[in-house]
């Protein structure tokens, strides 16, 4: 392992041009060992047991702890037959572009992972569900499966342990609530992609009914460095009880937009300094920490640490990771006019909340935005945040687009009245 | 009729032969990608070949937005129109391309050479605004060289 490494597991030893590590180049950062540890030495208890002790947390947006969502999936000679383990890489909650990195740049550091999943639940066939949007990713992990296979790292009796694996790559053909992991299901069994009840949860009820686990590309990839240099060191990487790192972006008017690996617990400023600060003329008004999905916060909470756990404190959520910058040169109902737009066409239509509720809202965002919005639309829209709120629809992307909205009809509330009053936008 | 070569193509989609009809989204793909787009025929000679009634096939065709169910032109550009893009000055972007192509969102230039498509996030948002032709992906797009952008898809 390299130095860079050391302290950024994910991307310390990516290729400077961008283009993906070769099988060869993995190895020789230590790549696969982590599979000949695990399988060769470890039981497929003992995995899970290392990863929950990591502290490794969901990075697909909740945060679930992964160890203990896998303990749930039932084990031994009678478990349902057979067991998947799904990889979520459909990336389409906007302002969100961290996976990308991870699969165009290491596909093989995310199949190993895959392997080290696959083995703990001892799943036997794998999906990677990957957005149709990525081409290039297609062609690398394609590539990348090729190989594995023929260095027998995928298929019958992995390097002779008695452990089999068949990985197969599915490309989606668009729509963000696949990234659901129940409506992801749905794709991949060649349905319309509406979530599922839950309970049961796919752990114990998920593809074709069997047990299946379903994990973002950045969680497994971290995988197989947990394995290598073991929980102390990844507990180490982080700057609070949550384990590791994580990648964290910067989208919007600020000088040198980008993605990093850093410490979970880095603060917003510090990110924010990374990525150059804002442009000339413009000043920071909000940000949304972590994708669509996420409540703003302001320039108040610019010494918020970014983990699980520190950001709900102030009322939003770390999601992705992924910011995306608001300045006082944009409009901020037009910005989130534009976050309901994307949610009212992205509904799955299954549940009547979403999908008569943020139509209707995207009426009224579009009505204030052009000077034709009335004093009581605002009441309308309050009232539709609470009824859309977290368990009162159907799956999360309504509540999801309701972070956005509530937490703006608080702190821009001049500006949606100045729209009303004035009967335009100022920033038009 | 879909031809052995089509056939063979989704058949290595099959991975599990007690669930054929799990490659019937992969199908789609291929079929628009030898064909432009699905029309009706299409969906019928999937939806057998796969053992799906072609109302459930047409249920599933008609939900995805990479799958086109009317004609297209020979290139489609998605333009991105999520939030980051948004901020980075889509609309203005938006604009400059349809009134460049002179048709609507939507719509495919006369000579059946574009269609413009809005899409989501592009996930990459740290290079917006950007646009995808086809496969390819371009960041950071400029409105003034739009002509040179898209000169090399005929
Ligand atoms: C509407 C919606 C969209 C989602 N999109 C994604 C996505 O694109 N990628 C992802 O990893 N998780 C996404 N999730 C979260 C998944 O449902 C699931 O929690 C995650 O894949 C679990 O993986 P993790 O435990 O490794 O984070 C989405 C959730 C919702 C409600
Ligand atoms: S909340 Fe929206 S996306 Fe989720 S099931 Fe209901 S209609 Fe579908
Ligand atoms: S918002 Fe356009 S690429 Fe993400």
């Amino acid at each position: 392992m390299s130095e860079a490494a050391k302290e950024r597991p994910l991307t310390g030893d990516l290729r400077p041009d961008g283009a993906a590590l070769s099988l060869k180049e993995y190895e020789a950062a230590g790549g696969y060992s982590a599979i000949r540890t695990a399988l060769g030495k470890m039981s497929p208890a003992g995995v899970t047991e290392l990863v929950k002790t990591a502290n490794l947390r969901g990075r697909g947006g909740a945060g679930f702890p992964t160890g203990v969502k896998w303990a749930l999936v039932p084990m031994g000679p009678d478990a349902p037959r057979p067991k998947y383990l799904v990889v979520n890489a459909d990336e389409m909650e906007p302002g969100t572009f961290k996976d990308r990195l991870l699969l165009e740049g290491n596909p093989h550091q995310l199949i190993e992972g895959v392997i080290l999943a696959a083995f703990a639940i001892q799943a036997e066939t794998s999906y990677i569900f990957l957005r149709g949007e990525y081409t290039v990713a297609e062609e690398r992990i394609l590539r990348a499966i090729d190989e594995a296979r023929a260095a027998g790292y995928l298929g019958e009796n992995i390097l002779g342990s008695g452990f089999t694996l068949h990985l197969y790559l599915h490309m989606s053909i668009g729509r963000y609530i696949c990234g659901e992991e129940t409506a992801l299901l749905n794709a991949l069994e060649g349905k319309r992609a509406t979530p599922r009840t839950k309970p049961p949860f796919p752990q114990i009820s998920g593809l074709w009914g069997k047990p299946t686990i379903v994990n973002n590309v950045e969680t497994l990839s971290n995988l197989p460095h947990i394995v290598n240099r073991g929980v102390e060191w990844f507990k180490g990487l982080s700057r609070t009880p949550n384990g590791g790192t994580k990648l964290f972006g910067v989208s919007g008017k600020v000088k040198r937009p980008g993605l990093w690996e850093l410490p979970l617990g880095t603060t917003i400023r510090e990110i924010l300094d990374l990525a150059g600060g804002m442009r000339d003329g413009h000043t920071l008004r909000a940000i949304i920490p972590g994708g669509a999905s996420t409540d703003f916060v302001g320039p108040e909470h610019l010494d918020v640490q970014m983990d699980f756990d520190t950001v709900g404190k102030v009322g939003s959520r770390m999601g992705t990771g992924t910011m995306i910058v608001l300045d006082d040169k944009t409009c901020p109902v037009g910005m989130v006019h534009n976050l309901i737009q994307f949610f009212a066409q992205e509904s799955c239509g299954w549940c009547t909340p979403c999908r008569d509720g943020l139509p209707w809202i995207q009426k009224v965002m579009a009505a204030i935005e052009n000077g034709e919005g009335r004093p009581e639309d605002l009441d309308m829209l309050r009232g539709h945040t609470k009824s859309l709120g977290m368990g009162l629809t159907f799956c999360a992307l309504a509540p999801g687009a309701m972070a956005p909205l509530g937490s703006a009809l608080v702190r821009f509330k001049d500006e949606f009245d100045r729209h009303i009053r004035d009967k335009r936008c100022a920033w038009r | 009729m879909l031809t052995e070569d089509i056939k063979k193509e989704i058949d290595s989609h099959i991975h599990e032969p007690q669930h054929r009809a799990a490659a019937c989204t992969e199908a789609l793909r291929i079929v628009q990608r030898h064909r432009g787009w699905i029309d009706d025929e299409s969906i019928r000679e999937v939806a057998a070949y796969l053992g799906m009634s072609s109302h459930e096939l047409d249920s599933v065709a008609t939900f995805f937005n990479l799958i086109h169910r009317r004609p297209v032109g020979r290139h489609v550009i998605r333009i991105c129109a999520s939030v980051s893009c948004w901020v980075m000055g889509y609309d203005a972007l938006r604009d400059g391309l349809l009134k460049h192509l002179g048709v609507g969102m939507g719509q495919t230039t006369p000579d059946g050479r574009f269609t413009v498509v809005p899409n989501q996030c592009l996930g990459c948002c740290d290079h917006a605004p950007a646009l995808m032709i086809d496969r390819d992906l371009h960041r950071d797009v400029n409105l003034a060289a739009l002509k040179e952008l898209l000169e090399p898809y005929r």
